[in-house]
């Protein structure tokens, strides 16, 4: 547990302490100082918090749904029970964990240290955010309790309107509330990116993570508020009787899908780009390497933003809709995956020539772009109309997105976490456990999750807490998977704790990384730096010569001067 | 079925076809993901820190060919890819003309199937293999799916409107049957059994079984009983459309649009006469909703499709 | 009033710079209003598009929207609309006196319209035309016209009603003095209020208007 991460700047252990002054303590420690925190560090922790509990709620809604599959006749839970799981963890895991998961930490944290400014452009309003959030997740929980919810995360009418028994408006409600917390974090990232990038950060000296978090802000002002219309008309449904999508009255239930999934697809590239964003940040870092074609991943980011509205359709393949359309979104489809075949051959090529360490914040990576080249390639399979004719409602799907969103987004979310957690916390995690957890964590998912392709084309259809006979070896895997995968996540949980209170204390620059956010001390002053930063150079000024351990101290190493 | 399948069987004719373009799939993505992972590992290898392989700057130039070389090359990767993706759904989207017609109504939790003479299964589907066989579906309540993976079909219910879907099966057999679109509580009871026999086997089941009557005969009876012949009768006293030849024709609408005569175009007629009615008739129907059920709609529309058609192979 | 002596300084963390300050709660507050559009944008494309399945049905259920409350009303915001703008222009030359009475005219109206549109509903609910088994034009797509017109012109109520709760708040603040006549607050409320105008413009005719021809 003692082993340091390298290389640790042995010769100013004192300096680099955690300073007085830093965010964590200048402005006292007490409960309300923290509730009522604008400053965006302290915000950004209270999200951390608030994610990781749905996190383990949302998982022990997965262990329960493992559970039950273990046994084709699902004798563990009722057939009602098992709707209201998954419903639950759909619901938890989408809009209060994977949303709000990298935005909402590392954007929030990072944004004003990566640009130079001080705090975001509304302080006020995103400490609004957080309870917005809270208060959603709060709804969507009361409606558990109060009897639960069993539509699925997707709440198609008819059912959600006009069939089911169970606490739907509560939720939806939850959900609208969470999206406006959405909606908000989204202006003020984007109001900061354009009103408080220091002196000399042009546009296109900015990392490539406030470029994801950019591009993700304009998608969720402008893809979330169709969520809450959409939802707010089945509220409207079931609690004053307003059949908007009622098809026995005039309605359509297509129009429904339509919308919701104007919004969901975007939502998918909400997770994405802030994953690919820290990706980016840390093979870079790791691989010694400037990273490859800076500005073609800077249009690819926005290509991905921009092209992610006009897919919508091709989860409505065999909904009724016309040949022409699902035509039209199939090819939108295929279009749309070649940014993402851009970023990853240019992660890959960052790494050619390189300087490269195995870190675990670069072993998380790496195991990210394998992850999510695989769910990105079986997204192209779903984007074939016959295919996905034979798989859609199948676990072929459920296979899919668990790629994508928890072998993509939740591993660059820990890489991103053991990359920032020197910077955050100001103390060094225990690297060895660390490595051993992030390829625990590699190999309980494929175990976990690949068995599910074979399970969907198949034929399983998802949401069946029984099924038959022939499929229980697969299940029987993908819950062992499960098992191994659950520890792998109990370990960070573990030993990042651990850390908080006995890990070393960590310097301004740990890895000797490049962006202006290891220009100030770990964890940084309140305001982040003393004198405004001036940038000078491009981001990723990582020299090929430049192997040496030792950190460089930079210019303006604020904080050592003011330790 | 085998106690541990990796593949489901092919059974229909579409079977073959959409796994084709599965498996080339798979072969082009493997080989994509296998260069993806092998460069990323050659790298990590070569370029380890404190390696001896040699380093440096690239030349700008290739590095920029490079892009564009590789952008390009996936753009046209995804372009063949969907060509033949969407070529090969065309091609399954036509039923055949003379296709036998089976009806299907789905509602929370079974499936309801009725064949052309009236006779009735729950759950259960028999059908001659080689013989293409359109599904006419419906459900009563919310959306469901139906779904036979061994077929490679599956299509979305929607309530109050009539959905098609068509197989020609290929193998005997028993196939399972799913609802593929989550319905509530019994959403994983709502499975069933397509049988597949022989011709002659199909013949020798629907004779031992006890139709209801002829669903078309039925239509006639009701059109009868209903009050509709009341009226539809060539010559009579009111002037209301004939409807022999009717279906399958696209007629005129009083608001100058165009209806293809279909199922849902009758059903919709039948319902909810006064809304658009074809052009040149004042709209005198009376709206039979809530007097006929949808049992009783299925034998209307037999009935005047019995009465002719002018169905094409195309539409 | 002596207002802009006691009034405390409208420059807030983080930045360093009113003008700037300004210039970021302008932008934050048109992000705000593009998300606001796709909100409403969406609304008016389900109502267009459940139109176009049955017109007919659409143009009959508007018949019995009582077009004289909606002119009034249009009339009302419109004018709402013009005093905010006064407000703000009066506070940009410093006459904080004028600028609290314009707003205390925009949140006057504002109401005035909530009371017609109470009256509306009066009406409305009198007439059985809430969507259900008692429903007066019968069990077809005139419904969903009247699904769309509680639900388009509740929300469009519930965004006025926030837009009121904001302008009595700046109006009580700039009577006492508690603000600054040059805090961005003031343009940035008037634009939400413009928006909440610009969204009843659309609706009007949509609802009332077009489909009576
Ligand atoms: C983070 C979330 C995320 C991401 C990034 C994606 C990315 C993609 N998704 Fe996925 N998707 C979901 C989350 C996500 N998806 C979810 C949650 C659902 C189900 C919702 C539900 O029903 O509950 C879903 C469902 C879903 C469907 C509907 C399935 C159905 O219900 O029938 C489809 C269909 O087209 C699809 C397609 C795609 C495509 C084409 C991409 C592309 O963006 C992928 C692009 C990436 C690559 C292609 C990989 C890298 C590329 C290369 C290495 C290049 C080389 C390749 C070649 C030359 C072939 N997705
Ligand atoms: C970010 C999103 C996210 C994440 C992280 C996960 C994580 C996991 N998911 Fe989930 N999943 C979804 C999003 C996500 N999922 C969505 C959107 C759906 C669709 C829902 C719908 O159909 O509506 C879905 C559906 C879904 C299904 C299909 C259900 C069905 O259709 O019938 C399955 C089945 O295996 C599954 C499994 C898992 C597993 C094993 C994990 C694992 O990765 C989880 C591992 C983590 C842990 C296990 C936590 C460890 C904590 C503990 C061990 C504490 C235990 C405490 C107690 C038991 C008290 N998920
Ligand atoms: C009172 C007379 C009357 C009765 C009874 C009646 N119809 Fe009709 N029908 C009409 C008229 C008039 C039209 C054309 C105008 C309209 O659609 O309202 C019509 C139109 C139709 C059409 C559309 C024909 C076209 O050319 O598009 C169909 C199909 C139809 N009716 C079927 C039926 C069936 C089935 C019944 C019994 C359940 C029935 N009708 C009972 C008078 C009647
Ligand atoms: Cu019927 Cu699911
Ligand atoms: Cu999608």
């Amino acid at each position: 547990m003692t082993d340091a991460v390298v290389p640790i700047d042995h010769a100013e252990p004192r300096a680099a302490r955690v300073a007085a002054g830093s965010y964590l303590d200048s402005e006292g420690g007490g409960l309300s100082e923290w509730l009522l925190a604008t400053d965006h560090k302290r915000i950004a922790l209270l999200y951390a918090l608030m994610i990781t509990a749905f996190f383990f709620i949302g998982g022990a809604a997965a262990t329960l749904i493992r559970l039950e599959l273990i046994s084709p006749h699902g004798h563990f839970l009722t057939d009602d029970e098992y709707n209201h799981v998954f419903t639950l963890h759909g619901i938890i895991m989408v809009w209060f964990f994977l949303v709000p998961l990298i935005p909402a930490t590392f954007g929030n944290f990072l944004l004003p240290l990566m640009i130079g400014a001080p705090d975001v452009a509304f302080p006020k309003l995103n400490l609004a955010s957080w309870y917005l959030t809270l208060i959603g997740g709060i709804c969507v929980l009361a409606a558990m309790m109060l009897g639960g919810v069993d539509t699925g995360w997707t709440f198609y009418p008819p059912y959600s309107t006009a069939f089911s028994n169970s606490n739907v408006a509560v939720a939806v409600v939850g959900v609208i509330i969470a999206g406006f917390g959405t909606i908000a974090t989204g202006v003020n990232f984007v109001a900061t990116t354009h009103m408080l990038r220091a002196p000399g950060m042009t546009w296109f000296r900015m990392p490539l993570f406030v470029w994801t978090i950019y591009a993700t802000s304009l998608v969720m002002i402008l893809a979330t508020p169709v969520l809450a219309i959409t939802l707010a008309l089945v509220a409207a449904d079931r609690l004053f009787g307003l059949p908007v999508f009622d098809g026995f009255r005039g309605g359509d239930p297509l129009l429904f899908q339509h919308l919701f999934w104007f919004y969901s697809h975007p939502a998918v590239y909400i997770m994405i780009l802030p994953a690919m964003g820290v990706v980016t940040e840390v093979i870079t870092c790791f691989a010694r390497r400037r990273v490859f074609g800076y500005a073609m991943m800077v249009y690819a980011v926005l290509a991905i933003a921009i092209i992610g509205f006009t897919v919508w359709g091709h989860h409505m393949f065999v909904s009724g809709q016309s040949v022409f359309a699902n035509l039209v979104f199939s090819f939108l489809s295929f279009i749309v995956a070649v940014p993402s075949a851009i970023k990853v051959f240019n992660w890959t090529a960052t790494l050619y020539r390189g300087q490269i360490t195995f870190e675990a914040p670069m072993l998380y990576a790496l195991g990210f772009v394998g992850l999510f080249t695989i769910g990105g390639l079986t997204g192209l399979f779903l984007a074939s109309v016959p295919i996905d004719i034979q798989v859609t409602g199948t676990y072929f799907v459920v296979a899919h997105f668990h790629y994508v969103m928890v072998g993509g987004a939740v591993s660059a979310y820990f890489a991103g976490l053991h990359f920032w957690w020197p910077k955050i916390t100001g103390r060094l995690y225990p690297e060895s456990w660390a490595r051993f957890a992030a390829v625990l964590m590699f190999f309980g998912f494929n175990f976990t999750f690949f068995p599910q392709f074979i399970l969907g084309y198949l034929g399983m259809p998802r949401r069946y807490h029984e099924y038959p006979p022939e499929f229980q070896p697969w299940n029987i895997m993908s819950s062992a998977g499960a098992v191994v995968l659950a520890a792998a996540y109990l370990m960070p949980l573990g030993y990042l704790t651990w850390a908080c209170f006995y890990g070393k204390p960590a310097p301004a620059n740990p890895w000797n990384a490049k962006g202006l956010e290891w220009w100030t001390s770990s964890p940084p002053p309140k305001h982040n730096f003393l004198r405004t930063p001036v940038v000078t150079e491009d981001p990723y000024d990582y020299h090929d010569s430049d192997m040496s351990p030792e950190p460089q101290a930079r210019p303006v190493d604020v904080a050592r001067a003011h330790g | 079925m085998s106690a541990f399948p990796i593949f489901p069987r092919e059974a229909s004719s579409f079977a073959p076809k959409t796994d084709a373009l599965y498996f080339t799939l798979v072969a082009v993505s493997g080989a994509i993901a296998l260069l993806v992972f092998v460069l990323i590992v050659v790298f990590a290898v070569r370029y380890r820190r404190g390696s001896s392989s040699p380093r440096g700057a690239l030349p700008p130039l290739i590095s920029h060919e490079f892009e564009i070389g590789w952008t390009t090359a996936t753009l046209f990767a995804f372009l063949m890819l969907f060509w033949w993706a969407g070529s090969n759904q065309i091609y399954q989207l036509l039923p055949p003309a003379q296709a036998m017609e089976i009806h299907v109504v789905a509602k929370q939790w079974m499936w309801k199937i009725e064949h052309p003479n009236g006779v009735r299964e729950i759950n259960m589907l028999h059908a001659p293999i080689d013989e293409p066989i359109r599904l006419d579906m419906t459900s009563q309540d919310v959306i469901h799916s139906f779904s036979v993976p061994d077929f490679r079909i599956k299509q979305d219910i929607l309530p109050g409107r009539y959905v098609e879907s068509w197989f020609r099966a290929t193998k005997i057999g028993t196939f399972r049957l799913y609802c593929t679109q989550f319905c509530g509580t019994a959403h994983s009871g709502m499975v069933g059994s397509v049988v597949i026999m022989s011709k002659p086997d199909f013949a020798s089941w629907l004779a031992a079984q006890h139709p209801a009557g002829d669903l078309a005969g039925q239509g006639r009876a009701l059109f009868t009983s209903l009050g509709c012949a009341g009226c539809h009768t060539p010559g009579g006293p009111i002037h209301a459309p004939d409807l022999a030849g009717l279906y399958g024709r696209k007629v005129p609408l009083s608001n100058g649009a165009f209806a293809l005569v279909d199922a849902a175009y009758i059903r919709d007629r039948i319902l909810d006469p006064q809304s658009n009615p074809p052009a040149g008739y004042d709209p005198i129907m009376p709206s039979f909703k809530g007097e006929v059920d949808d049992g009783q709609i299925l034998a209307l529309t037999a009935y005047i499709r019995s009465l002719g058609s002018s169905r094409g192979a195309l539409r | 009033m002596a207002d802009a002596a006691v009034a405390p300084d409208p420059l807030r963390e983080p930045w360093s710079d009113l003008s700037r300050q300004r210039e970021a709660a302008t932008l934050g507050m048109w992000l705000f209003l593009m998300s606001e559009m796709l909100f409403f944008g969406a609304l008016f494309m389900a109502f267009s598009f459940s139109r176009a399945l049955d017109p007919a049905a659409f143009a009959e259920a508007a018949r019995h929207a009582e077009i004289a409350y909606g002119a009034a009303n249009t009339a009302v915001l419109v004018t709402s609309s013009l005093t905010i703008t006064i407000a703000v222009r009066a506070a940009d030359v410093e006459r904080g006196r004028l600028a609290a009475r314009l707003l205390a005219a925009t949140a006057f109206l504002g109401v005035a319209f909530l009371i017609i549109k109470g009256f509306e509903y009066r009406d409305d609910l009198r007439h059985h035309l809430v969507p259900g088994h008692d429903f007066a034009l019968g069990q077809n797509a005139t419904q969903i016209f009247w699904a769309f017109y509680w639900a388009m012109t509740g929300i469009h109520a519930i965004h006025l009603t926030v837009g009121v709760a904001l302008v009595l708040r700046l109006f009580w603040l700039v009577r006492r003095g508690r603000i600054s006549l040059a805090s961005p607050q003031l343009e940035v409320t008037s634009l939400y209020w413009h928006l909440v105008d610009a969204f009843w413009i659309v609706l009007f005719p949509v609802l009332y208007v077009a489909v009576r021809a």
